[in-house]
């Protein structure tokens, strides 16, 4: 049984439909990329999961069961972390505390102190207002904040948008760490080369519809391309 | 000391004092604000109603007035957190039109449930003969021992909510959901029920609010909204944001009063509201804004 | 860009003839209706002028005021301070209220705009009592308990003795039926007033500020100077009305003309019950709010509990009113404001309406 599914996922914003019927599935321990481009829904869909967007029953499980009318404070309790895109971390907070609020419902194997070993940097300016950091720091400091629920399901949204390559490199680095406790990563790019090297498996979205599933090995160039921007 | 001297520096005592009363009125305001940026208009109307509470325990149940405001807390909290998870948390939104209507609407049935429970009869708190003691302060400058008690409450209060906000897991909720209540929903967070401990935060300030209101003067079913408006006018001086500053503006507008009072028995209030208008004027977004405590 | 173009249909024209048939019959009303009939209708007329500025402000320019029993007060006191201390006639008076009140309206904008929200709202209701603790201070308007006019000025106002002649009546009948008539005029002048200025250019920039502000200063609208002059002109209406009102009454003090109750609850109910944003709505309102107050009155409290429980829920369940709900329902309109786009030459139109969607 899969970790996570969704089952004909749809989203709508008002009169504007987002998602159309969308169906992917995510085991434990593995890393599933979204690629897609700009308007894709990626957000909207990782937004879905998390339980910030009311969804029809029988449109996504967890475990097996159907989450789809839960509202995302009560989803981190069975570990459906979201990291939303844009960091989202609380000015008013430093970055202890920002850590620390992440840990507000639910708390696990992920301490502050192995936090820090992970990104050590944090620990460093852990006293500051966390929107003193650099943008590379702040997502470290998101994904950390993410990881105090002791996530089963860690979703990520666009975790490189506006960060040089060197930077995106360290964050990325991080991720066999997470994996190794177990951890199932969905993760929302726009860079396709980093996800497709670090994925086990990818799904492609275009204007809301679901367009390409597989292996990174098993999907051509070409066969990318068409599903991304369409022909 | 000559005997000006003397008048103007009792004036501005009396004036602290006063604005410890004022700072007790406005704090309840200003943390409801900070968090959920909802201006309830029937917060002074809260404040009477809670004296109103205390009074009834008081003269009906017999108790103690001290006693009686002690329950009156807990009592206050819980109608505040049901008001804010039943009532108030529905006008929450992009719209200002509803949270001002439905409170302002809360306001006058607060005010005319009040009378017709307890007529228009001004009231006071019974506290026996402590209500009349003062300290002497030398120069033949006396406090009140009531007024003195609620400078210290009121210091006391903007201190334990502050401690509250930076030192508690509840705290750190309530700044996060401050800041981003959707990206504290991602946390686990419940922003219905943090407005809701909020809000019967603020009402259990109303509530030591009213009794230090009841013990130092008058009250009766109409007079919420001139509360209000001292609160109002203290947060606005004070800058929005700031807990200390709300005490700080408090102050500023009792000392204004009690100046004005001491040229003009009549021009008292005008006074403090003379003052607010030059503050907005000269400094619209108050003293200490968004300071962090 | 092409401009959207404006149907006239049959339904304009029953619009038309249905307003001049009730505007007909309320003007004859003094020849067959009752004096008290004719207060009544006084009440509703002069209530329902006030609903139509506030609801011009808070409903379209989206500035809630809670202090407009300021210009009230301010138009009340003119008019008082003409008839008694410079022994002008009291029709003069009312303009002069309008104008004071505007006058009082410039500087406290230059105040209250500096807030936002909640605070514009309390901040307009600290100027109303600054205004009233001011006026309390003036002993040669009876300071705090007010002062009176006396029959001497009321019964010789401009036009009452021609009234007197055409009625066959003395002078305090006469007297009512002026100020009935003054009251309908005053009406159908701020009806009027409203909709040519919703209906201009300058309706769409306070819709579109309403709206989204940064959106429409983006795009040019001085935001700042629209909701003045609303402010101002809204102020100038109530002015005039709060004059007239205690011309009727005879009688001002600081604690009635200056009264949140009488000047700001009853507006705000009114406007909300009935349906805020609409021209149609307040006339509902103040339908609603008389028959209550017919039956209710004499409950007093309750009355106001009534009234003030009533206005939350609607807020709550049906924030657009009474009118709004059916408006939307069935598509009326009495006072057309909607823009239609028309799609070619197609009876079938897309209703541009100026209500904001989400």
């Amino acid at each position: 049984m899969a970790l996570f599914e969704t089952r004909e996922l749809t989203a709508f914003y008002g009169d504007f439909q987002a998602l159309f019927g969308i169906t992917t599935t995510i085991d434990a321990g593995e890393v599933v990329a979204i690629i897609g481009a700009n308007g894709a829904g990626k957000s909207t869909f990782l937004k879905a999961c998390a339980g910030l967007l009311r969804s029809r029953p029988g449109s996504i499980f967890f475990d097996g069961a159907d989450i789809s009318g839960e509202r995302a404070y009560d989803n981190v309790t069975r570990g459906l972390v979201l990291v939303p895109e844009g960091r989202k971390l609380f000015p008013s907070l430093s970055v202890e505390e920002n850590l620390m609020v992440g840990g507000h419902r639910r708390r696990g194997r992920w301490t502050l102190k192995r936090i820090y070993e992970l990104f050590p940097i944090l620990a460093e300016r852990r006293h500051q207002p966390a929107t003193t950091l650099s943008g590379g720091q702040q997502q470290m400091c998101a994904i950390g904040r993410g990881l105090m629920a002791d996530p089963r399901l860690l979703l990520c949204d666009e975790i490189s948008l506006g960060l040089a390559p060197i930077v995106i490199r360290d964050i990325y680095a991080a991720l066999p760490a997470i994996k190794a406790e177990g951890t199932a990563i969905g993760i929302v790019e726009q860079d396709i080369v980093q996800a497709l090297a670090v994925a086990d498996r990818v799904y492609c979205f275009q204007e809301g519809h679901m367009k390409l599933t597989g292996r990174p090995s098993e999907l051509t160039r070409e066969a990318i391309h068409s599903a991304y921007f369409g022909t | 000391m000559s005997d000006t001297i003397l008048v103007w520096l009792d004036t501005i005592l009396q004036g602290l004092l006063l604005g410890g009363l004022y700072a007790l009125y406005a704090t309840g305001l200003s943390l409801i604000f900070g968090i959920m940026r909802l201006v309830n208009l029937a917060h002074g109307d809260l404040i009477v109603a809670a004296a109103f509470l205390i009074l009834a325990l008081a003269e009906h149940a017999g108790i103690n007035t001290v006693v009686a405001f002690i329950i009156s807390l807990p009592v206050m909290f819980a109608a505040g957190y049901a008001l804010q998870r039943w009532l108030l948390n529905r006008t929450l939104g992009e719209d200002i039109l509803p949270p001002l209507l439905v409170t302002f609407g809360l306001s006058i049935v607060i005010q005319n449930a009040l009378l017709q429970g307890f007529s228009a009869d001004t009231r006071r708190l019974p506290l026996g003969s402590i209500s009349g003691v003062s300290v002497p302060l030398g120069g033949g400058i006396a406090a009140g021992v009531m007024p003195l008690l609620s400078l210290f409450a009121a210091v006391a209060v903007v201190f334990a909510l502050n401690q509250l906000s930076y030192r508690t897991r509840l705290g750190r909720a309530m700044r996060a959901t401050s800041d981003d209540a959707e990206t504290a929903q991602l946390m686990g967070i419940d922003n219905a029920r943090i407005y809701a401990v909020a809000m019967g935060l603020a009402l259990m300030v109303c509530a030591v609010a009213a009794f230090f209101l009841g013990s130092r003067s008058t009250f009766d079913p109409t007079t919420g909204p001139a509360r209000l408006i001292y609160a109002f006018e203290a947060v606005i001086i004070g800058g929005l944001g700031s807990l200390w500053g709300t005490l700080a503006g408090g102050i500023v507008v009792g000392i204004a009063q009690t100046i004005g009072a001491r040229i003009n028995p009549e021009w008292q209030i005008l006074a403090g509201h003379l003052a607010f208008l030059v503050v907005l004027v000269f400094k619209p977004r108050g003293f200490f804004p968004r300071a962090f405590d | 860009m092409a401009g959207p173009t404006f149907l006239r249909t049959h339904a304009t024209a029953f619009r038309i003839a249905g307003m001049a048939i009730v505007a007909a019959l309320l003007v004859a009303a003094p020849a067959f209706a009752s004096r008290a009939a004719m207060q009544d209708l006084f009440f509703v007329f002069t209530l329902l002028a006030l609903a139509q500025y506030w609801n011009l402000l808070a409903g379209y320019a989206g500035l809630v005021s809670v202090g407009q029993q300021a210009f009230v007060g301010v138009g009340a006191y003119a008019l008082f301070a003409a008839a008694l201390i410079l022994g002008w006639d009291p029709l003069i008076g009312i303009l002069l209220g309008g104008v004071a009140a505007a006058l009082v309206a410039v500087p406290s904008a230059l105040l209250v705009f500096r807030l936002r929200g909640a605070y514009f709202a309390i901040g307009t209701w600290v100027v109303a009592e600054v205004c009233r603790l001011v006026l309390a201070q003036v002993k040669a308007l009876g300071g705090g308990t007010g002062t009176s006019l006396g029959p001497e000025i009321t019964n010789h106002m401009f036009g009452a003795k021609w009234i007197a002649g055409l009625f066959g009546v003395r002078a305090p009948a006469a007297r009512e039926i002026e100020v009935y008539w003054l009251a309908l005029t005053l009406l159908i002048g701020t009806l009027g007033l409203i909709y040519l200025l919703l209906r201009s250019r300058r309706g769409l920039a306070l819709a579109a500020i309403r709206d989204s502000e940064t959106a429409a200063v983006s795009l040019g609208v001085d935001s700042f100077r629209a909701r003045l002059t609303i402010y101002v002109v809204a102020a100038f209406g109530t002015g005039m009305v709060g004059a007239l009102i205690y011309l009727q009454k005879a009688r001002v003090s600081p604690e009635a003309g200056f009264s949140v109750l009488d000047w700001t609850a009853y507006v705000i109910f009114i406007v909300v019950i009935g349906g805020i944003g609409t021209i149609e709505g307040p006339i509902v309102g103040a339908i609603v709010l008389y028959f209550l107050q017919d039956y209710l009155a004499a409950f007093g409290t309750w009355y106001l509990i009534a009234l003030g429980t009533l206005a939350a829920a609607v807020m709550l369940v049906a924030p657009r009113g009474i009118w709004g709900y059916f408006a939307e329902r069935f598509d009326l309109q009495i006072f057309p404001l909607r823009r239609r786009l028309l799609a070619k030459a197609d009876a079938a139109s897309v209703t541009g309406s100026d209500a904001p969607s989400t």
